[in-house]
């Protein structure tokens, strides 16, 4: 039953070659035994997906099915959980059962999933390499010694591990892309405003977009069917009309226009990436495509830009991380101002310190217009290229990351060289942009990921470019050994 | 931009993060090396452009004025460091 | 020195809307502690604000009452601060773009001179929660019912020169926001509350002084003696040749003193951005002309109206609509009396004295407008004199029942009769001989004693015109 994708443990539920207890035992059996190798969760949440499991297959008994019903998954977390322990891979949060449930997992509940457990992530979502977390990090399959990639690094180990067939994860800056390239699986962050973010933890509220993580981009459909939607709970959410993302999966690419920025091969980039990702896109030109060098002449300024707006944001959403209502508080505090620094100092992790003083320092008086102001200037010159290239382009494809996964550790205490290592998905997130990674090759036996970026609202296009790249190359399909 | 060690005491202090003096010279100097790679930004001309702060340039939805929320004290305060008689305890407010 | 008073009022106004601001909690007042603080208004991670479209509706119904500016964009932002009544560590306001810009107030002296207060803008934020001191061993007591309720801050120009003008405004703000129906105005429980920014200069220059903030004042009381003292404190200081340092300072009614608040003392960056969790607020000219449309009558309207529809005067019009409640009670006894003079003076006169002597709102007096309508009549239709309207007025005060019941029982009905007049008047002539000479001799004043004495021989229930009459008659014989 294992290493099936979503489509094919669906049509196995639904013809009834085994059942969602069945299946949901199998992966808790699973995570039991391997997960202590790759540390990609920080709770399992046995009883209570045993439970879901055997309300889908009473309700597929009564006749009662969505296209997910009884299909396990791993939910980041960042989701709040209803009684379930919601950390964000903090200190600071872990003793905190959340008191409400968010939408997205509430919408995955109702279409019958079931909740294999909370996957390991960077404290707070900072984070390129699922270092930062309170609860270890989390190792990539491929190589335990090197990163999963980040922040969403739980959810893609696990999923390139084999302990769960597709999971949720959260996209500020790459968390949701970067990891999936690193794994070797497919992960598409939507739209912003697509997804609610109502109980997802926020980190940078203007740019956070929860997405699919899973092994194809067929399964990535079916997991945004279920995601997505208005949510009035969210004034940020579009009250837009989600089409069936599975609809044009088969649709060919004869005609399609694809823009390959100039300044996504230049200097910083790893040559065998350079040359998978190029041959990836020559595959896809193969398909009927049309490839065309454009240019975004503002990428590298993504990197400042985003490195003071989402640090801005976080610096006062983190505030109400105060000891005072939930979560950690220091002991025996001497007065109010000891109970809040030292609570803070104590709860949170060094580099959401980092990010908590750069967005205090950017927004502080005498320093918000070079900062804050300028960064959300720039902002606009980048969504401004975006909008100007799809006037002739239809997707934009270049490579997900620099890099290759480096090894734990290396990069701990020099936050800039990581920071440098998400220069090609943060305009995405910046523009507010749908963008997708699935995987195109492999260097020095580590994943490669080819980042597809859309129009705002095209994510069905990208699923069908994922999806028919798929059927005709096998990356998506290789597993580490 | 480079950070001196007041600049990071009053941020910390701002931010209500307790530092100890033995951390501070490491924060000055991450922090201003982050300051440096930002800085980038500055030699961008941005006369007459309009900041952007929602990607889609967004408009705000309006919430009926109709009471959804009932009393809820007992679960929310659950997950509460310290709570009696209904309320958040804190150490003593000083006006 | 002469100094010259500079002061300028923030005032907050709790809007009466159901609901939160930003959610979907109660706002009523009173409850138990935190049972209407849900997820949203505690901050938990991960929540979300949506903004209530009847504050948006109350905050510009205000700007027009005052013939503001609408601003047809504004925008939330997060002023962020630490304190324990702040769940979220930061107050979602309005900065640079609020929902009301530049408008203004205008105020009646004590000379009868009308002055313009100017109102620099007037935006939208969530108020904060309690602090409850009684001791918990130590700490404190945290209540966030009150966090998230929708406040509008209100901020004028440093137009005030005095205390009574600063009440004269906050008054006025208080009968607008009260005929507008848009706040409760209760400033006993906080519904209204204003800080007070003070400073002086020499008289004659044109540079500000150093100012200091009082904060959060809620009595009209209070706010006199507050700004009386802190000029007094300020005044010796600058007389003495001493500077004022600008801090925020808190009035302590008990010792009438005003004293630096200790927990602002480290100067606060509040670090302002606009709150990406919310969205700019645009609205069009056609939602400001609806609003507009349905604005009820307010104040100023209603003093014009009366002094050209009920023929009243400047000063009693003024008075009669300077609160809403006190505006209907009296607009309710025209209604049944059809005698606007006559209504305006009872409700300005026994009724007022009567409501301030037993410290009684207008809102809670025990006499309806209806019954104070038929008073009037009765004394229209010579059921009563004015005099005997009074006797009756102070039995419906003490609930007596209608004033058709109280003339009745009291046996208090007017003689009209002309014979049991006559009568009497026969009696009191025999009586006073002296006088009656007097009279006729040309000490015509003495008519005066005369009707005395018959309304006396009375009980003053005799109809005084009757009186009158027939005195003059039998005198002159």
């Amino acid at each position: 039953m294992l290493n099936k994708t979503v489509a094919e443990l669906a049509k196995g539920l639904e013809s009834g070659e085994f059942s969602s207890t069945e299946l949901t035992q199998e992966y808790l059996t699973q995570i039991k035994s391997e997960d202590s190798k790759y540390n990609s969760f920080i709770s399992v949440t046995e009883d209570h997906a045993l439970a879901q499991a055997k309300a889908a297959d009473e309700s597929r008994a009564a006749g009662n099915t969505t296209p997910l019903t009884g299909v396990p998954i791993a939910v980041k977390d960042i989701f709040c959980t209803q009684g379930i322990k919601t950390s964000c891979g903090s200190k600071m949060l872990d003793n905190f059962e959340a008191p409400y449930e968010s939408t997205v997992t509430e919408k995955l509940n109702a279409a019958g999933t079931v909740m294999l457990g909370k996957t390991n992530l960077d404290e707070f979502a900072m984070g390129s390499s699922c270092e930062s977390s309170y609860y270890g990090p989390t190792k990539n399959p491929w190589a335990l010694e090197k990163v999963p990639g980040g922040s969403s690094g739980g959810s893609a180990a696990a999923i390139a591990a084999g302990l769960a067939p597709a999971a949720i994860g959260t996209d500020t800056g790459g968390s949701i892309r970067q990891p999936a390239s690193f794994c070797g699986i497919t992960g598409l962050k939507p739209t912003y405003g697509r997804v609610s973010r109502w109980g997802m933890i926020a980190y940078g509220s203007s740019l956070d977009q929860g997405g699919p993580m899973t092994q194809t981009a067929e399964d990535a459909a079916l997991v945004l069917n279920a995601m997505a939607g208005f949510d009035s709970k969210d004034s940020t959410s579009l009250d837009k009309e989600v089409p069936d993302y599975t609809a044009k999966l088969s649709e060919p690419l004869k005609g399609l226009r694809i823009g390959v920025p100039k300044e996504f091969y230049s200097e910083g980039l790893n040559s065998d990436i350079a040359a998978t990702t190029q041959s990836a896109i020559k595959e896809i030109e193969k398909l009927g495509a049309v490839v065309k060098e454009i240019s975004l002449p503002r990428t590298e300024l993504s990197i400042p830009a985003y490195y003071i707006i989402a640090p801005a944001e976080a610096s006062t959403n983190l505030s109400r991380f105060d000891g005072v209502k939930f979560g950690h508080r220091c002991e025996d505090p001497v007065d109010l101002y000891d109970m809040y620094t030292r609570t803070r100092a104590e709860g949170f992790g060094d580099e959401v310190k980092r990010r908590i003083m750069i967005g205090t320092y950017a927004l502080s008086a005498g320093y918000y217009d070079a900062y804050y102001r300028k960064a959300q200037q720039l902002r606009r010159l980048i969504k401004d290229d975006y909008v100007k290239a799809f006037e002739e382009v239809d997707v934009i494809m270049g490579p997900t990351a620099p890099s290759l996964p480096w090894t734990i550790g290396a990069k701990e205490n020099d936050p800039v060289s990581m920071y440098l290592e998400d220069i090609y998905t943060l305009s995405v997130n910046l523009a507010g942009l749908p963008g997708m990674s699935i995987p195109c090759g492999m260097v020095d036996g580590m994943p490669v990921g080819l980042q597809v970026i859309g129009n705002y609202f095209d994510e069905s296009l990208l699923l069908n470019i994922g999806h028919q790249f798929q059927q005709a190359t096998d990356w998506h399909t290789k597993r580490p050994a | 931009m480079s950070l001196d060690r007041s600049d990071v005491e009053s941020i910390a202090q701002l931010a209500r993060l307790k530092i100890d003096d033995a951390e501070v010279p490491a924060y000055t100097q991450t922090l201003s090396n982050i300051l440096d790679l930002v800085d980038k930004m500055q030699a961008v001309d941005t006369t007459d452009v309009e900041p952007l702060a929602n990607p889609l340039d967004a408009t705000q939805r309006l919430r009926a004025d109709v009471v959804s929320e009932e009393n809820q004290r007992e679960q929310l305060q659950k997950v509460a460091p310290k709570a009696e008689q209904g309320l958040f305890l804190v150490p003593k407010v000083i006006e | 020195m002469s100094w010259e008073i500079v002061i300028g009022l923030e005032v907050h106004v709790q809007l009466n809307t159901k609901t939160k601001i930003f959610s979907g909690s109660s706002t009523q007042f009173g409850a138990e502690p935190n049972t209407q603080a849900c997820a949203v208004d505690l901050g938990l991670p991960g929540v979300l604000p949506v903004f209530n479209e009847e504050a948006l509706h109350k905050a510009v119904a205000f700007g027009l009452a005052i013939d503001a500016e609408i601003g047809k964009k504004s925008v939330f932002d997060r002023k962020n601060y630490f304190y324990p009544d702040l769940p979220k560590g930061y107050q979602t306001t309005q900065m640079d773009y609020p929902i009301v810009g530049v408008g203004h107030v205008d105020i009646v002296l004590d000379d009868g001179a009308t002055k313009r207060i100017g109102v620099t803008r007037a935006h939208l934020e969530e108020d904060a929660g309690k602090s409850l001191h009684e001791d918990f061993e130590g700490f404190s007591g945290i209540d966030l019912n009150r966090a998230g309720t929708p406040l509008l801050e209100i901020v004028s120009e440093p137009d005030i020169r005095s205390a009574k003008e600063a009440v004269a405004y906050l008054k006025k703000i208080h009968s607008i926001i009260t005929y507008l129906d848009i706040s409760d105005g209760d400033m006993s429980q906080g519904s209204m509350r204003c800080d007070v920014n003070i400073s002086l200069r020499e008289k004659g220059e044109s540079e500000f002084g150093t100012r200091t903030e009082l904060k959060n004042l809620n009595s009209f009381k209070f706010i006199e003696k507050a700004i009386a003292t802190e000029v007094e404190r300020q005044a010796e200081i600058l007389e003495d040749g001493g500077s004022i340092t600008q801090e925020t300072r808190l009035y302590d009614p008990d010792k009438d003193e005003t004293r630096p608040m200790r927990s602002k003392e480290v100067a606060n960056d509040y670090r302002y951005f606009p709150c990406p969790d919310l969205l700019p607020v645009e609205i069009d000219q056609q939602y400001i002309d609806s609003v507009s449309a349905n604005l009820p009558e307010l104040p100023d309207t209603k003093r014009d109206r009366f002094m050209s529809e009920l023929d009243l005067s400047e000063y009693d019009a003024s008075v009669l609509s300077s609160s809403k409640a006190l505006a209907a009670y009296f607009e309710q006894i025209v209604d049944v009396c059809k005698e606007p003079k006559l209504a305006a003076n009872w409700t300005m006169g026994e009724l007022s004295s009567a409501l301030n002597k037993n410290a009684v709102e207008i809102e809670d007096c025990p006499v309806p407008a209806q019954d104070m309508g038929t008073l009037i009549l009765r004394i229209k239709d010579d059921t009563i004199s004015g005099k005997i309207a009074k006797q009756v007025f102070f039995a419906m005060w003490e609930g007596e029942g209608t004033p058709d019941a109280i003339i009745e029982a009291k046996g208090l009905k007017q003689v009209t009769d002309t014979g049991a007049i006559e009568a009497m008047i026969d009696e009191v002539l025999a009586a006073n001989p002296n006088q009656v000479e007097q009279y006729r001799g040309g000490q015509e004043k003495l008519m005066g004693f005369f009707v005395g004495q018959v309304m006396k021989a009375s009980k003053g229930q005799a109809n005084p015109g009757v009186v009158n009459k027939i005195l003059k008659e039998k005198l002159q014989g």
